[in-house]
């Protein structure tokens, strides 16, 4: 590993500064992931800004009903935390389907929004890869991409994102807080990540600099029957191959809120704008929801070997809508 | 243990306790890596970039300029060795590169950090040659070995497919299993000294008698000037059985720089230096008459190899052994690429192909409409189809009768795809297994004291699997005296010779030698008078001529797997929730470290069945599958409910402690198994493994 700095600061503002005054630094949480990649020769930071002592470890409920989790809360305590399994068991559900117990012991919530793709061809140095380095073509698209995205993917890159906890989050309409040199600012959960388009090197919106201090989740989702489901090559610690979270108010047969997001099938939690426009006001029923699901994956442009995804999205889809839709009133 | 409690002459068979177990536990137990020795350096290599062409400048300024490090060794300047008999040792020998992945440049610095930043700063040009790495059953290339395993490369007899042709029932299918990768917990490593010209490697190896003979060939030094210990070893799966290029380097950096030297290889170095099992194309022809009995057995295997040497996946060797088919072929096809070489991975040769011949005959029974473990009944052969010898016992329809007794076999519906329970479909498989009984010759010494205790020497390697407690338990027993007298010393080239701990035939071979030593010292001391010397009384045993006699008996351990597996037809998951294995193979030694093994092997043949795999990329001419939470070994989660279970076989014709090897026949059947299972479950023949969610989703939508 080549030397590096290392700072420790104690506050949001000093470690934005520090972010500042060192060009080429990298925020680091748990590590999981960025120590890997640091290894791999993936990350070439200058200096690692440990943001451990940070005043972010906390969960807060604000007075609207909304819960805020601060960014370093780890993962295994967001997930075991009464009011998410609670109130947005969707989120405790994807927290839990992701890594092994000892990673979430680690893991942070800001880092876990932060995690690059585990695209082989991203972490190996010896191929190209346009979102590693831009313009060095892609190895992926032609190789082996059976775990590959199969919706909003570009020329330049097929990765998906990897993380199982963004995906309850985008379908929770959680928001994400920012700060940074222009001060705080919050991004909706499921905006947060990009496609690749043409700048596949850059995964999310966040600027510079920036730091994630904490997530917000709304009362409007709150207490509302949510659920997430993750389809893997075995039984736990592996990366989804598709997963859904869903949250779903029905009221007189009617569905009266939905929100849907997919994982493993994009660069980004895939947000089901299509199939949750199809469903709303409409009667929550088996057939609906297989019609509402099929509008969304229509758009996905499967490569040569991943074309299953499109049909095990649909499965966990309406698995999913189907469980939590209440059983309709004898007739 | 303390205190002279045991029994005498009860050691063998006993589930005595690991002797290393808290060493291990606590951390005390010493690896090849933790090896701190004074002004140790540590080694990183640079692996090849491109899959064939030549090195034609390493630029090492970049790398030499960081700190901490000491050297750069290049094919230009790497020290020169004897050619190896394999091929894959001749490192930094020459510009050629057979493969990606193939050493180019070895960094070596005072800490793997540095040494590793050092490697990712060496500047190698290419001369690019063209290359293939894609591997088709089909390829132009392809030829058939002489050899396979070390048996002839295609054994045919009668006319195969004549009676194929004009059997009544005929099942003719073909099985692929992907590359497999061995993956000990310890990635290989090696730490090398040197004292002028006497060396010591301390080394992660299944055989120090082959690595210290290797390495005297290849540095020219008389084999007593080559010390090597490898007293732990975690794990080796077959890739650690023969020396591998970190052993070399590491010697070979040691002498360039002056200084200890270890190389540890990262867990993505390994799937292209250490070997891994070929992948390989599996066509079964089986004509049968409608009484079930088979008339016409026709296996042909196709496997890729490198261009560094060639290595036969010998998957057809198994129905040669299997069942009475007075019509025979069985026969291999290799395909050299540009690809990393492949080797031994855990019953090489059986695991892949008693996958492919047992799920035939699945089909065969399912065509038939006859129990799969009656069709197997009918066509018990009564010598060894192959070299027409007795069998000295084959006890495979009694394992199979015992396990379907206690699996609950003979209440199974035979009818595929009608069990459900909610969105899951439920199925029971069974297949048999094999696996050869092999030995070579070993020397051993054993040691009275006068305090009263004994130590048995002998080179053996104890690579996880309770070597060192299995050998006392044997020198206890032929010495009569209790288990807790004897103390055993293996893992040190300075100890009488032994063979490596490989194709199950470690016990055989050193108990045998183990045997004999204690034996001989036994009846010296009984005819010993008064106290005995200081030095104790020492005897040495040498089986050359006995454990390596040609034998007029075929040899084999035999078994039979068991699976219940659940397929979630939502996703195309697949989750075992039973799996049981009954064995008959010989006298067990250690009731406890034996069911270790079984049950540890059928977690492997269960990864090879649902999650292993790994992809040659023809692009690239690697495994994109290079790390752990890519290439997906079973987790505890993957692995519910695993019974192991043995059936006493008391067979004269075998070695002193009547034992057949037990590493390996665990993964043999497992995998087919599994797949009868989801076959049975699902009512859909899955021909490729491993059964991942979008090759049974895929097949469960096809269907309906």
């Amino acid at each position: 590993m080549d030397a590096l700095g290392y700072v420790r600061p104690g506050s949001v503002q000093e470690a934005v500064e520090a972010y500042a005054a060192h060009p080429g630094a990298r925020y680091l949480a748990g590590g999981t992931n960025l120590v890997d990649l640091l290894k791999l020769g993936v990350e070439k930071p200058t200096t690692l800004i440990d943001l451990g002592r940070l005043p972010l470890d906390g969960t807060e409920e604000l007075p609207d009903g909304s819960l805020r989790v601060g960014a370093t809360v780890r993962n295994s305590d967001l997930a075991a935390d009464p009011r998410v399994r609670t109130r947005w068991p969707a989120l405790s559900q994807a927290l839990l389907a992701g890594a092994s117990a000892q990673l979430r012991n680690a893991a942070t919530t800001g880092g876990n929004l932060l995690q690059r793709t585990r695209c082989p061809y991203f972490q190996d140095l010896d191929k190209p890869c346009n979102k590693r380095e831009p313009g060095s073509g892609c190895g992926a698209r032609d190789g082996v991409h059976r775990d590959h995205a199969v919706l909003g993917h570009s020329a330049q890159c097929i990765a998906t994102n990897p993380s199982d906890m963004a995906v309850a989050l985008a379908a929770l309409d959680a928001q994400v807080e920012l700060y940074g040199p222009d001060g705080p600012r919050r991004l909706p959960a499921a905006e947060f990540h990009r496609l690749p388009g043409e700048h596949p090197e850059r995964d999310t919106w966040i600027r510079p600099g920036e730091l994630i201090t904490g997530i917000v989740l709304p009362a409007a989702t709150a207490g509302l029957p949510s659920a997430y489901r993750k389809a893997r090559d075995r039984a736990s610690y592996a990366f989804a191959l598709a997963s859904v979270a869903v949250v779903l108010r029905v009221g007189d047969g009617v569905v009266a809120q939905v929100g849907i997001a997919y994982g493993g099938l994009a660069h980004r939690p895939w947000r089901a704008r299509h199939t949750e426009l199809a469903l709303q006001g409409a009667a929550a029923t088996p057939a609906a929801f297989e019609g509402a699901v099929a509008l969304e994956l229509a758009h996905a442009e499967p490569l040569r070997d991943n074309a299953y995804k499109v049909s095990l999205a649909r499965n966990l889809a309406l698995d999913v809508l189907n469980r939590l839709a209440p059983a309709p009133a004898p007739a | 243990m303390t205190g002279t409690t045991g029994t005498t002459g009860a050691a063998l068979g006993a589930p005595a306790e690991r002797r290393e177990g808290r060493q291990k536990v606590t951390g005390a137990a010493r690896y090849a890596a933790e090896y701190t020795l004074p002004g140790r350096a540590h080694a990183w290599p640079v692996p090849a970039a491109v899959a064939r062409g030549r090195v034609t400048a390493v630029d090492t300024a970049a790398a030499l300029a960081l700190p901490g490090v000491l050297a750069v060794l290049t094919p230009e300047d790497a020290p020169r060795l004897a050619d190896p008999e394999d091929a894959t040792l001749a490192v930094l020998q020459g510009p050629g590169v057979p493969h990606r992945g193939w050493c180019v440049a070895l960094a070596v610095a005072e800490t793997p950090e540095a040494a590793r930043a050092a490697a990712r700063a060496v500047r190698v040009t290419y001369d690019t040659a063209p290359h293939d790495a894609a591997f088709t059953e089909h390829h132009r290339d392809g030829y058939a070995p002489q050899e396979a395993g070390g048996q002839p490369g295609r054994v045919e007899h009668g006319d195969p497919r004549a009676a194929f042709a004009g059997a009544d029932v005929r099942v003719d299918v073909t099985y692929r299993v992907p590359p497999l990768h061995n993956h000990p917990m310890e990635p290989h490593a090696s730490t090398a000294h040197w004292d002028g010209d006497r060396l010591t490697v301390y080394t992660s190896s299944q055989g120090g008698t082959t690595v210290r003979s290797t390495l005297a060939q290849l540095f020219r030094l008389p084999e007593e000037h080559v010390t090597v210990v490898a007293e732990h070893v975690g794990g080796g799966f077959g890739s650690k059985g023969t020396p591998r290029p970190d052993v070399v380097l590491a010697a070979m950096a040691a002498r360039h720089t002056g200084r200890p030297v270890t190389l540890a290889y990262a867990r993505r170095h390994l799937p292209t230096v250490v070997g891994h099992r070929a992948p390989t194309v599996q066509r079964l022809r089986l004509g049968a008459g409608h009484d079930g009995r088979l008339t016409a057995l026709l296996h042909e295997t196709t496997s890729p190899t490198s261009r560094v040497k060639e290595f036969v996946e010998y998957a057809a060797v198994v129905s040669r052994v299997m069942y009475a088919a007075p019509n025979l072929l069985s026969a291999h096809r290799v395909v050299p690429l540009d690809v990393p070489t492949p080797s031994w991975m855990r019953a090489p040769g059986e695991a892949p192909g008693m996958y492919a011949l047992e799920s035939a005959l699945d089909e065969l029974a399912d065509v038939l409409g006859l129990d799969p473990v009656e069709l197997r009944a009918r066509n018990e052969p009564a010598e060894e189809p192959g070299s027409g010898k007795p069998f000295s016992s084959r006890h495979v329809v009694d394992c199979l009768r015992e396990g379907a007794r206690r699996f609950g076999w003979e209440d199974r519906d035979p009818r595929p795809g009608v069990r459900r329970e909610g969105s899951w479909l439920l199925g029971t498989g069974v297949a048999a297994a094999t696996y050869p009984v092999q030995a070579a010759p070993s020397t051993a010494g054993a040691q009275a004291l006068p305090d009263g205790t004994f130590v048995v020497r002998i080179n053996a390697a104890d690579i996880g699997t309770g070597a060192r407690t299995v050998l006392a338990q044997v020198a206890a027993d032929a010495l009569g005296v209790p288990l807790d007298r004897v103390r055993t010393e293996v893992g040190r080239s300075d100890l009488p010779p032994a063979p490596l701990a490989g194709g199950s035939s470690g016990t055989a071979s050193w108990g045998w030698a183990v045997h004999e030593a204690c034996a001989e010292l036994a009846s010296r001391l009984a005819a010993h008078t008064g106290p005995l010397p200081a030095e104790g009384i020492e005897t040495r045993a040498d089986t050359t001529g006995k454990a390596d006699a040609d034998s007029p008996w075929a040899r084999h351990a035999f078994g039979a797997h068991f699976a219940e597996v659940a397929v979630d037809t939502v996703t195309g998951e697949i989750r075992a929730r039973r799996l049981l294995g009954v064995y008959a193979a010989g006298r067990i030694l250690n009731a406890r470290t034996a069911r270790s093994q079984f049950t540890g092997a059928m977690i492997m043949g269960l990864g090879m069945a649902l999650t292993e795999g790994s992809t040659l990329d023809p692009a690239f001419g690697d495994f994109p599958e290079a790390d752990l939470a890519s290439y997906h070994v079973p987790v505890h989660a993957d692995v519910p409910d695993v019974e192991a279970h043995w059936i006493d076989e008391d067979d004269p014709h075998l070695n002193p402690m009547g034992s057949k090897g037990i590493g390996e026949i665990g993964i043999v059947g497992t995998a087919a198994a599994v797949g009868n299972a989801v076959h049975h479950a699902t009512g859909i023949r899955f021909r490729e493994l491993p059964l991942t969610p979008d090759r049974i989703l895929a097949g469960l939508l096809s269907e309906s």
